[in-house]
Order: C-alpha cells, then structure tokens, then sequence
C-alpha cells in the first residue's frame, strides 16, 4: 500500500508536466470555478486557444483512440493529466467543451452516422465547436422521462415545439442533442427519440436564467416550429431513452470530480483561527473544534475514496461504487461549513464581498451551495441510485410505468 | 497509485471471513452475552492456532512478523462478526504497549507468549467517570508497587497481564506519569466484574494494593506512551468497527427487501432507501480513512496521530449509525433480544467508547491539524 505511481505512471505524469511547462503559459491569467459560468469572448477565446493546442498534442481526450484524435491512453492516465492540468493557472478552461466531449460526442459516436461522426468530432476536440444536452425540462428534472417537447414527422423533416430548461452552456454552444417526446400515445420511457441539431436553427431561442445566487451559467432553451431532418434522428425512433442512458452514464464519470468551490476544513480553519468568539479566539471554542473534526473526518473519508478508485483505474480494473457517493458529501458540506463560517463570523456575517471575512467566500460558497445540491443528480435522486444500484434495493413503484405518457396525471 | 491490500492480503481477509462465518456465529457470540464465560474459549485457541495473534509481532518475539496491513484485514472480519475473543485487549493494546514501551526483555519474556495465545493481556487507564487526562491518573507506583484503581477495564476479568497508567512521581501533570506492567495473577491484584452496555466484552474494576509492577518505558513519558499505543489501537478497532457497519448494512438490506408493508417491500420506500444510502456512504468513508490509518501504521509515517484520530472518528459515527438505523430499519423485531441487532448496538457503543470517546478524539484531530496544518 503506497501512493506512488507506477513507473509507466510516472513517466506519463512528468512527459505531461513538462507539456504543461511548455505550453500552457499564457495560455489564459483565468483560474478558478466560476469560469464554467463565463461565457465572454476573451475567456471563450482563451479556452479555444488551450484545447486547441490539447487537441494537436493528444491530451484533449486521453482515452479515446487516436483514429479519433484521442491519446489511445487508460483512464489512470486521464486522471493524471487532469491532475496536472489541474495545477496550472489553464484549470477550468476546459469548462466550455466538458458536456460536449464527456457526453454528447461520446453519444454521437455510438448511435450517429460515420459521416456525422466524421464531421463533428474532430471540431468538438479542437474546441472549435461547443456542445450543449438538452434533456431537462420544466416538467422533467429529477423524472427526465416526462418531458414533454414535441417531434413530429412529415416525410422526412421533424418539427419541434417545446421548452427545455437547466442547459448549461446553451448561450455558447453550436450544437445540442436533444430529447424529444414523439409518442405520447406510449408510456414515457417508450415514446422518446434523440436527435442532435445546430443552435442556430430557425426557431430555436436561447435565454439565460438569473440563478438565485445572481449568476447565470444555465439557460432556457425555446423550440418553435425547428426543423431538422431525419438524418439528425440518433438511435432508433422510440428509442430515446436508451440513447439517453448512454449520455447519462458518461455524466457519471465526467461529473463526480473535486467540486465545492474550495471551501472546505483548511479555509474554516484559518477563519477560525482570526476570530474572537466569546470565549477567546474561535479555534480554541470546543464547540468550533468538533464541527471541525466532523468535516475533517468526511473531507479526508472522500479524499482517500477517490485514491482507492485511482488504485483501481491504475490497476485496470472498474473501480467500486463507492466512486458514486462524491457529490452527496461534497455539496451538502459546503452548505454546513460555509453557513457555520457565517455564524462564526456573527452579525457581520450578513456581508458579502471585500466587507466580509475571507472576501466573501463563505457566503458565496453558501450561494452556489443549493444549486450544486441539485445540479447533475439532487441529494435525493442520488441516494435512490446508491439504494438501487449499490445496494440492490427494489425500485419504487412506478404508478406511471404503463400509462400512456398523455393520460398521466400532471401537476406543476 | 497503490491505495489498497495485496492480493496475498485479501486471500488472507477472505481465509479470515470464511473461518470466522463458519466458526463465530452469532449463536457464539450469544453464549459469551448471557453467559458468565468472559471469551469463547475454543474460538480463541483456534486463533492463537492460526497464529493471528502474532500477525504483527516480530518473528524474534515468536510472532509471525507479517505486519500491521494483514492484522488490519483480519480486525475487520472480527469485526464484522462481533468475535467475543480478547484480541483487541491482548494484540491491538497490550502488545502494542510492548512494542512501543517494553524492553527487550520484556519483550523477550512476553510477546512471544501473546503470539501462542497463552498470555491475555489488557490496557487500564480510566479511574473514574469523565475524561481520562493526567490530572485523572492517581493509581500510583513507587518502589515497584502499584496502588489504586481502575474501571471499566475492557476484558479485565479474564486477562493475564496489564499495561497501566499510574502515577510515578509527585511531579504534577504528564510529567509524572509512567507506565507500567502488572501480572494480574499476582498478590495484590483484585478483580470485581462491572456490568457492562456490551457483556460480550466482559469489563472489570482492577483494585491494586501494593501489588508488584515494573516500569514500561520511562518515567514522565508515560502519557506520551499511552497516546502512541492507543493511536494504533484506534487504527486497528477502526477496521473492527467498519466490519460491524458492514454486517448491520448487510443485515437492514436483507431485511428491507424481505420485508413487505403497505402491500411492497419496504425497501421500495424512499425513507429507507436514503437511510441505507445513508449508511453506505458513512461506511465507504470510514473505510478509506481507516484505510489510510493502516497505511499510517505500517509505515510508522509522521501523519499517524492525525490518521489515528481520524479513522477512530469516522469509523465509530459509521457503526454508531449503522448500528442504529439497521435497528430501526428492522422495526418492532429488531428491538427483540431473538433478533441481532441489539448485539450490534451494543457493541457499537462499547467499541465507540473503550479508547476513549469521540469528544475527546476529536479535540485530538484538531490539535493534530493545527500542528501540521494539515487540513
């Protein structure tokens, strides 16, 4: 037991670092999470710039094979490049491309045609063209299945009308795959096909949403009478939800890395350690101490987790399922420890920005922390997974599972 | 990145589970709670036969000088079935307490008779109810002779020997602490049997007057001493205690599918799915943090007070909670002494408090974290 890599590892880690020497200065000044949320010209122009040069050199997708323009590489070492990359000041310039190359091309590559794989994939890597996934809607979150967005065919043109909503990245994006409804005489799983389509299509209008927390990263997307041809259609007619599965199971894995905004024990600590509380200064409070201890005990239990899966890549095996249970300590977490950072902080606690302890942190973390709570799977959907999946517990009844998706009941 | 056992050391985890779920069922475990027997007699000779007990001791002391990964493996599955046997007392505390304090003589004399599973030992420090700190130890010893008491000593009725924490000098605070080593059979040497929240674990109140004692290790490092022994002891119950949330993860699974309410099995409810997602998640946590610690000790690397204190932290609120939602999870039958979880619930307690409690872990993890700045 030891956390060394392997000779091959190692020698893939420093042929890597010394890449990254070489070619990721200037490549952007930008760091940090919120530049998943950017989407103006000098960041879009500085993240095309870096994954262009990934993309010549191999490293934009490590795993795919090289006919494709991957690396022909393992998954150990697309977590070694992340790592590295994810020690330069070009970390988070891969944001724009993330739902492109980790879902939807890699759905395009199963269920599309060689001419439309011959012609999206390349664009995609080199950052040329972004990809957004239009699946959520108004009436479709956590029960995607429901959605209610229209296809209809007339010879061989398909009209789209409807609403999608929560889609990352639509205001930056080029193309989109898209989940339709185009039987609404079948249960929901059974009339549902996929198609894949330009933004810029007539009839397709993109509006940001204003979040809670005053960003806007997701966006509302709007069909009115879009035409697509038939040769968009990915997968079998009805057979959307199969399609879909395949998009959602690379979610997985693209997802499930170090999120939180970088809050965490070591940012408490050091508050802690610059406040006075009532009592004296607030990291000698046993209250404070224990809190501390708590988190430590689940930041340090997930750090190790993503090393026993790392062993497991490295070994070349799967790794467990305890690889699914990330986001449902990270996001909760930040919520408890940045609202406990607030309290520590007392009245002036209520303060964001340069007035606030740690510039703010804190209360940023405690904005962001409810959409990170829902974002890509809520709390709730995941432990159902873990039940279902991990541990094999029977699904919950399905009152809808062979109703005709247009004699469901339907609510807000 | 090698974040994980050998092959050899799952063979040994999995030779370890088979003898064990064969060997140590719960009907054992049972004729130890309500019997007066403070072990299982013939499970234990078993043991010391497979040479378990000398997992980690030195084969120069007659162990078989695996080391601390394989003795990690194998407190998991004793672990895991509750095993009413004195290792932890002997192997995690007592012979720890050896190898970090003892002499060579001590040793000599000894480990060796640990490792064939002749010599039970245990570990006494607390005296009294609250915290255990230098300011509580007043058992004293002076010219070779130990005066005072102990409580709430875990297999104390049953063991050999004894590492004690006592009093060496007048020097207040740590400074006058030592360690030392008692033969319990010896004159002097009391014993009262306590009941306990877990009588699969016999505990006992030690009275000792003018008994005969020798040093172990020096004067004034006696707290320092006690620290260290029960850092690797922590390591080590940790992995008992992710065993014992496995079985109750395992035993709530098993019951909720099985179980049928409101025409469904219960396990098709959300609130009982989340509890076990719930439960699932504590535990894989508790298990890379205890995995971290075993690393920690088989290296003797500079993060192991800090590794220590985190395992113990992580893997007592992983069984605590196993243990308590598997009982509610069972409803009205779990609350049956027929039923197993309430053997699970005690010894989740018991585990959860026999090195010390989690308060006062966790003031460690924090002191620890300040020093290294680890966090």
């Amino acid at each position: 037991m030891d956390f060394e890599d392997s000779s091959e590892e190692a020698e893939f880690r420093s042929t890597v670092r010394r890449w990254l020497d070489e070619n990721a200065k200037g490549a952007g000044e930008l760091g940090g999470d919120e530049m998943a949320e950017r989407s103006d010209k000098t960041f879009l122009a500085a993240a095309r710039a870096w994954q262009a040069k990934k993309a010549k050199a191999g490293y934009a997708r490590i795993t795919w094979p090289k006919e494709v323009g991957g690396f022909g590489g393992t998954a150990i070492q697309q977590v070694i490049f992340n790592q590295e990359e994810g020690k330069t000041k070009v970390a988070g310039l891969g944001g724009p491309f993330g739902i492109g190359l980790g879902m939807c091309i890699p759905t395009l590559m199963a269920y599309g045609a060689k001419e439309a794989i011959g012609r999206y994939v390349k664009p995609a890597l080199m950052g040329e063209e972004i990809w957004c996934q239009l699946f959520s809607e108004p009436a479709g979150g956590s029960d995607v299945a429901g959605l209610r967005t229209r296809a209809e065919k007339s010879g061989d043109t398909w009209t789209i009308n409807g609403q999608k909503i929560w889609t990352t990245g639509a205001q930056i994006s080029d193309y989109g795959i898209l989940l339709t409804r185009t039987d609404p005489n079948v249960p929901k799983h059974k009339g549902l096909t996929m198609f894949y389509l330009s933004m810029k299509t007539p009839g397709v209008e993109v509006r940001p949403i204003k979040q809670a927390s005053g960003a806007s990263g997701f966006n509302e997307v709007f069909f009115t009478d879009v035409k697509i041809p038939d040769s968009q259609r990915l997968g079998e007619v009805g057979q959307g939800w199969q399609v879909a599965l395949t998009t959602l199971m690379h979610e997985r894995l693209a997802v499930g890395g170090g999120q939180g905004g970088g809050l965490d024990v070591k940012e408490l600590m050091s508050l802690a350690r610059t406040l006075e509380l009532e009592d004296g200064p607030a990291i000698k409070n046993a209250a404070v101490r224990e809190r501390l201890a708590d988190w430590y005990v689940r930041s340090a239990g997930l750090k190790y987790t993503t090393y026993r899966t790392m062993t497991a890549l490295s070994r070349g095996q799967q790794p467990g399922p305890e690889a699914s249970i990330a986001k449902i300590v990270v996001a909760p977490k930040l919520q408890d420890i940045s609202a406990f950072a607030m309290e520590l902080e007392g009245e002036a606690g209520a303060l964001k920005g340069d007035d606030a302890a740690a510039h703010g942190a804190f209360q940023l973390g405690w904005m962001s922390a409810p959409g990170l709570r829902i974002a890509g799977g809520t709390d709730e959907i995941l432990r159902n997974i873990i039940a279902e999946r991990v541990l094999g517990l029977p699904q919950d009844v399905r009152v809808d599972k062979d109703v005709p998706f247009n004699k469901m009941p339907s609510g807000r | 990145m090698n974040f994980d056992f050998s092959d050899d050391q799952k063979m040994l985890r999995d030779q370890a589970h088979k003898f064990l779920s064969e060997q140590c069922t719960s009907k054992v475990v049972r004729q130890v709670l309500e019997g007066d027997q403070g072990y299982a007699a013939p499970l234990w000779k078993s043991i010391a036969e497979m040479g378990w007990l000398g997992t980690a001791i030195p084969e120069i002391y007659g162990g078989l000088g695996l080391g601390y990964l394989e003795l990690c493996v194998i407190a998991e599955e004793l672990g895991r079935v509750l095993a009413p046997v004195p290792f932890s007392s002997t192997v995690y505390l007592f012979a720890e307490a050896l190898l970090v304090a003892g002499s060579d003589e001590q040793k000599k004399r000894l480990l060796p008779k640990i490792a064939a599973g002749e010599l039970i030992g245990t570990f006494a420090r607390a005296e009294g109810v609250g915290a255990v700190t230098p300011k509580s130890i007043r058992a004293s010893f002076k010219n070779g002779k130990l005066s005072g008491k102990k409580t709430a000593v875990a297999d104390g009725r049953d063991a050999d020997f004894a590492a004690v924490l006592a009093r060496g000098s007048d020097e207040p605070g740590e400074r006058g602490l030592i360690l030392v080593l008692v033969d319990l059979k010896g004159k002097g040497v009391a014993r009262r049997a306590q009941d306990s929240i877990d009588p699969s674990r016999k505990h006992a109140e030690l009275t000792f007057d003018n008994a005969a004692a020798e040093p172990l290790g020096k004067l004034g490092e006696g707290w320092q001493l006690a620290s260290r022994v029960l850092d690797r002891a922590a390591i080590l119950t940790a992995f008992e205690q992710v065993g014992g949330a496995d079985t109750c993860l395992a035993m709530a699974k098993d019951y909720a599918v099985s179980r049928y309410a409101f025409g469904r099995p219960i396990g098709s409810y959300q609130a009982i799915k989340h509890k076990l997602a719930d439960m699932y998640v504590n535990t894989e946590l508790a298990r890379s943090n205890a995995y971290f610690g075993a690393w920690a000790l088989s290296t003797n690397a500079r993060e192991l007070p800090l590794a220590a204190a985190a395992a113990r932290v992580s893997a007592t609120q992983a069984f605590d909670y196993a243990a308590r939602e598997s009982t509610q999870t069972h409803g009205g039958i779990g609350f049956t002494w027929e039923v197993d979880c309430h053997l699970y619930y005690k010894r989740s307690r018991e585990l959860g408090l026999v090195l010390g409690s989690q308060r006062s872990w966790k003031d460690r993890l924090v002191t620890e974290l300040e020093l290294t700045n680890a966090a």
